[in-house]
């Protein structure tokens, strides 16, 4: 099968890789950029586990091909750390237990990023259904949500912290 | 444990985390070795048929192809053709072991029969499709029941019948017991299989001896050194000739502690040509190529006084045992053990047919067995309650094993021999915390006015003992380096249960209380003797093996600490990374210089130590079984027209002995109940009466997602086991072995003005609605 350069951009950085056209997104950020954060878990769009962020929205990265991100912003885990600091959403996950293997981790930290810096108060229905996107084999979701809920309250604190300072 | 302990029972982050939430674990499908080329599986379209030829022509000129393989081609690379993993048992009276590639015959959908080898997993799958198997279909079987009725079809087509064993376990006097009782209830119940789903699947990587003459292979895989020994066997290789490792794992759940065809093929394929190969499993794969569980059939009868005491108990069960043996016996033997577990049952009779069927083989999935056993008898129990016109909770206070008891020797056998002795715990009293925190005793008046309302809500509750830390042992090896840091290493397998958090746990209550100075390397193959990660053991045994190892290294730090400061070792004592004087700050000796002086030096006498090193490796040998045990009650509201149930609360009152991680026990809890809730309402591999497997992407297969969840409320009571040195015991399955029974008592309890009886699970919609059919049809 024929290959096709393709540049991507993802967590900020460029990267120019040839890959077939029917390859999907999952696959290009794991066996091409080399990030292997992102997990495929059923490559049918089911279980959320290669869950990346594609120009601000949070996607099945098992469900596009590679060459349909070319130009756009692609965030994956490896961005969350920002200068050695992890994500407050990264630090909730761990307080609260909410990740036993691992596996699906990165899905769900990219499904609730956009709520979490949103700084959303959704009520416990709406948050619940919101991470229903994403399956969890593990944890039984109880601790992936009261570290969500952890996190929005933390990023909220976070960035009214910071405009204090720069006040 | 020396005073208050620092570490140990808090529940302190895991180690684990820090790699994981940042996209830097290291799973199977994340090696990435140059040069390594992708391997597909063709795969049986057939739950059974006979081949004679596979032609790879066409499949060999695509494009990226490298290799077709056959049985024919992996035979003369291999000592025997088939993997013979099945644990002993003379009841088995067929052999019928998995081929590595189907030989002539395929038996279930989804069977090896071809492995292809190509630059990448698109193309190997693109060749898989253009492989031409004159594949000539045979009759199949897929209910258990009825494989075991005269002329049925055979799974294989060698044997004249379906039954692989009979076995079954016997004692008091149950026709007497029969004979004197008040109530007779009998009932017939159905469990459903399902799939273990771990979110990552089963994966192998094989890289060819380089310049050591070492064959490295990397599975997701939870029992490592079985792996090793199965490749050693197959391969006509030293255990020094293959090293074995487990990168991290996304989920277990038991599937994975079988050694799989995969496994012995990939490794013997990148011996033959050369070259690194790796298969990872895709989700198709996992529902019809890794093992599943639960398929039973149970017909019992139930023998009572006029008090609602268990006089005896008898009947039989139906075991599926799938196509292949990937285990042994284990399953229904555990599932005819645990029947009468929680409760004082007079006399037992139970007749165990184990059935072949044309569908992937059986091996344990968490719970092994014991969910089926506590569904049967909790709605038993149910079923007598009802008859006798006792509260359901009544009946089971009334039959409970007491804490006076304890330790209570039942009349049964675990499969290695050894006694059941249940150690330790008050089921009683977990009981009544269960009751109490779900509001049982003031259901009844929610239950009417609901009613009045034409609402159905329903609560039900199941007791439950899981046997856990099944022996003999588990090697831990503890070590102080030389830069002070603290290596603990051992063949325990970690599949997210946060098994390194556990040990390090133990071992800094010893070693000073720094988690942050301790490393674990869990799944050790090279100089870790033991089993693994299954039977919710290793927090029993790598945990007592652990304590030990970390007490002699102790021993060792403040003996040679005492040479060196010139103090009485009594005087010592370990604070974060040195050992002190007690109360003296500035007369101590960091780990590294102890590290260091322990090893000794030319010439000199070593300090006060009779072997060089601040290292220990420990095997304690454990035996008897650690039993946790525990309460569930559920509340429920049933839709009567859709025959949806929704789940409106649900609490755990348990007892694992002492905890390690309070915080890691409550994610084992709430994790197995997820999965107890999937099995009681959503999940089943469905299969049509040809073995054809109908659900096979997680679309028809319904796993249950964060909108079903209802809040799990948990209680703790800690009774320490007797049986080891820390009071612990296992908790992995605990959650997911009462929850089906609980909402099936729940969901029978809500619809018993319908006349609704729930005898099987999962209790679909369909399930449900068909049930209430019925029961308005005999009105």
């Amino acid at each position: 099968m024929e290959r096709h350069p393709l540049n991507l951009t993802i967590n900020g950085t460029p990267y120019a890789v040839e890959t077939e056209f029917r390859k999907t997104l999952a696959d290009t950020i794991r066996e091409d950029c080399g990030l292997t954060g992102t997990h495929v878990g059923c490559e049918h769009g089911v279980c959320g586990a290669c869950t990346v962020i594609v120009d601000g929205k949070a996607v099945r990265s098992c469900l596009m091909f590679g060459h349909q991100a070319e130009g756009m912003e692609i965030e994956t885990v490896e961005g969350l750390e920002q200068d050695g600091v992890l994500h407050v959403l990264q630090e909730a996950f761990m307080d609260h237990h909410a990740l036993q293997c691992g596996y699906c981790t990165p899905g769900f930290l990219m499904l609730a990023k956009g709520v979490v810096e949103r700084g959303e108060d959704l009520p416990e229905e709406e948050l619940r259904h919101l991470l229903s996107s994403n399956l969890c084999r593990c944890t039984g979701y109880q601790n992936i949500i009261a570290a969500v809920r952890a996190a929005i309250v933390a990023f909220r604190e976070k960035a009214a912290g910071g405009v204090e300072q720069t006040a | 444990m020396n005073g208050e302990p620092k570490i140990f029972g808090r529940s302190v982050r895991r180690l684990e985390d820090r790699a994981l939430v940042s996209g830097k674990g290291r799973f199977l499908d994340d090696l990435q070795p140059s040069g390594c080329l992708s391997v597909a599986f063709a795969r049986s379209p057939y739950a059974h048929a006979s081949f004679t030829t596979i032609d790879a022509e066409a499949a060999l000129a695509m494009p990226g192809v490298v290799a077709v393989l056959t049985h024919a081609d992996l035979s003369p690379l291999m000592r025997d053709d088939r993997l013979v993993v099945g644990l002993p048992s003379k009841a088995i009276t067929l052999q019928v072991d998995r081929p590595v590639l189907a030989i002539d015959e395929v038996v279930h959908v989804g069977e090896p029969v071809a492995m292809i080898v190509a630059e990448s997993r698109a193309a190997a799958e693109d060749a898989a499709d253009v492989l031409d198997i004159d594949y000539e279909p045979l009759d199949a079987v897929s209910d258990c029941r009825a494989a075991l009725e005269p002329g049925s079809a055979t799974v294989h087509r060698g044997h004249d019948h379906n039954c692989l064993a009979t076995f079954d376990f016997a004692f008091g006097d149950v026709d007497h017991a029969f004979s004197q009782a008040t109530h007779r209830v009998s009932r017939s119940f159905e469990v459903h299989r399902g799939a273990a789903v771990s979110m990552e699947g089963r994966g192998v990587l094989a890289v060819p001896p380089d310049l050591d003459g070492v064959l490295s292979v990397w599975s997701s895989t939870q029992t490592p050194q079985a792996l090793k020994k199965q490749l050693c066997q197959m391969l006509g290789r030293e255990a020094g000739e293959v090293k074995v490792s487990m990168p991290d794992l996304g989920g277990g759940f038991g599937p994975k502690l079988v050694t799989y065809p995969e496994e012995i093929a990939v490794a013997a394929a990148a011996l033959h040509l050369g070259k690194p190969l790796k298969w990872v499993e895709d989700r198709r794969e996992h529902f019809v190529a890794t093992t599943q569980e639960r398929d039973q059939a149970w017909d019992m009868e139930m023998a009572l006084d006029a008090d609602g005491a268990i006089l005896g108990l008898r009947g039989t069960l139906i075991h599926d045992h799938g196509a292949y043996t990937a285990r042994g016996l284990n399953i229904p033997y555990g599932s005819g053990v645990t029947v009468p577990l929680p409760y004082d049952v007079g006399a037992y009779r139970l007749d165990v047919t184990v059935a072949l069927t044309n569908k992937v083989p059986v091996a344990p999935l968490r719970g092994a067995g014991q969910p089926q056993a506590a569904f049967v008898m909790e709605r038993m129990l149910d079923a007598a309650a009802d008859v006798i016109g006792l509260d359901r909770a009544e009946i089971r206070s009334r039959n409970l094993v007491r804490a006076e008891q304890m330790p209570c020797v039942k009349p049964l056998k675990l499969r290695g021999g050894t006694n059941v002795i249940l150690d330790s715990g008050d089921y009683p009293a977990t009981q009544a915390v269960a009751l109490e925190k779900a509001g049982w005793h003031d259901f009844a008046a929610r239950q009417r006015a609901a009613l009045a309302e034409g609402r159905y809500l329903g609560i039900g509750l199941a007791n439950y003992v899981e046997g856990t830390g099944r022996g003999p042992y588990e090697t831990v090896a503890v070590e102080v380096q030389r830069t002070g840091r603290i290596l603990v290493t051992t063949g325990a397998a970690a599949m997210g249960q946060g098994t390194e958090t556990m040990l390090a746990q133990i071992v800094a209550e010893q070693l000073g209380g720094d988690m942050s100075n301790i490393v674990v390397r869990t799944g050790d193959t090279s100089g870790s003797l033991g089993f693994g990660g299954f039977n919710s053991r290793q927090t029993v045994v790598a945990g007592a093996s652990a304590q030990k190892a970390a007490c002699i290294v102790r021993e060792k730090l403040l003996t040679v600490a005492a040479e060196m400061i010139e103090a009485d070792p009594r005087d010592l004592e370990i604070v974060d990374n040195v050992v002190a004087l007690k109360g003296v700050r500035d007369r101590y000796v960091t780990f590294s210089a102890l590290a260091d002086a322990a090893l000794g030096l030319p010439g000199f006498p070593l300090p006060g130590i009779e072997r060089p090193g601040l290292m220990a490796s420990e095997q304690v040998l454990i035996n008897d079984m650690a039993y946790s045990n525990g309460t569930a009650v559920a509340e429920v509201e049933v839709d009567a027209r859709t025959g949806q149930v929704h789940l409106k609360n649900f609490v755990l009152a348990h007892d694992c002995g002492r905890m390690v991680n309070p915080k890691l026990v409550d994610g084992q809890i709430i994790g197995g109940i997820a999965h107890g809730i999937g099995n009681a309402l959503y999940e089943q591999m469905i299969f049509d009466a040809d073995g054809q497997p109908l659900t096979m992407t997680l679309a028809d297969y319904l796993l249950v997602s964060a909108a079903e969840m209802p809040r799990i409320d948990i209680h703790h009571t800690e009774s320490p086991s007797p049986l080891n040195e820390l009071g612990v015991k296992g908790v992995g399955e605990s959650g997911v072995i009462p929850t089906v029974p609980a909402i099936a008592s729940a969901v029978e309890n809500a619809l018993a003005p319908l006349g609704v009886r729930i005898a099987s699970a999962p209790i679909s919609p369909q399930a449900l609605r068909n049930a209430i059919r019925e029961a308005e049809a005999r009105t």
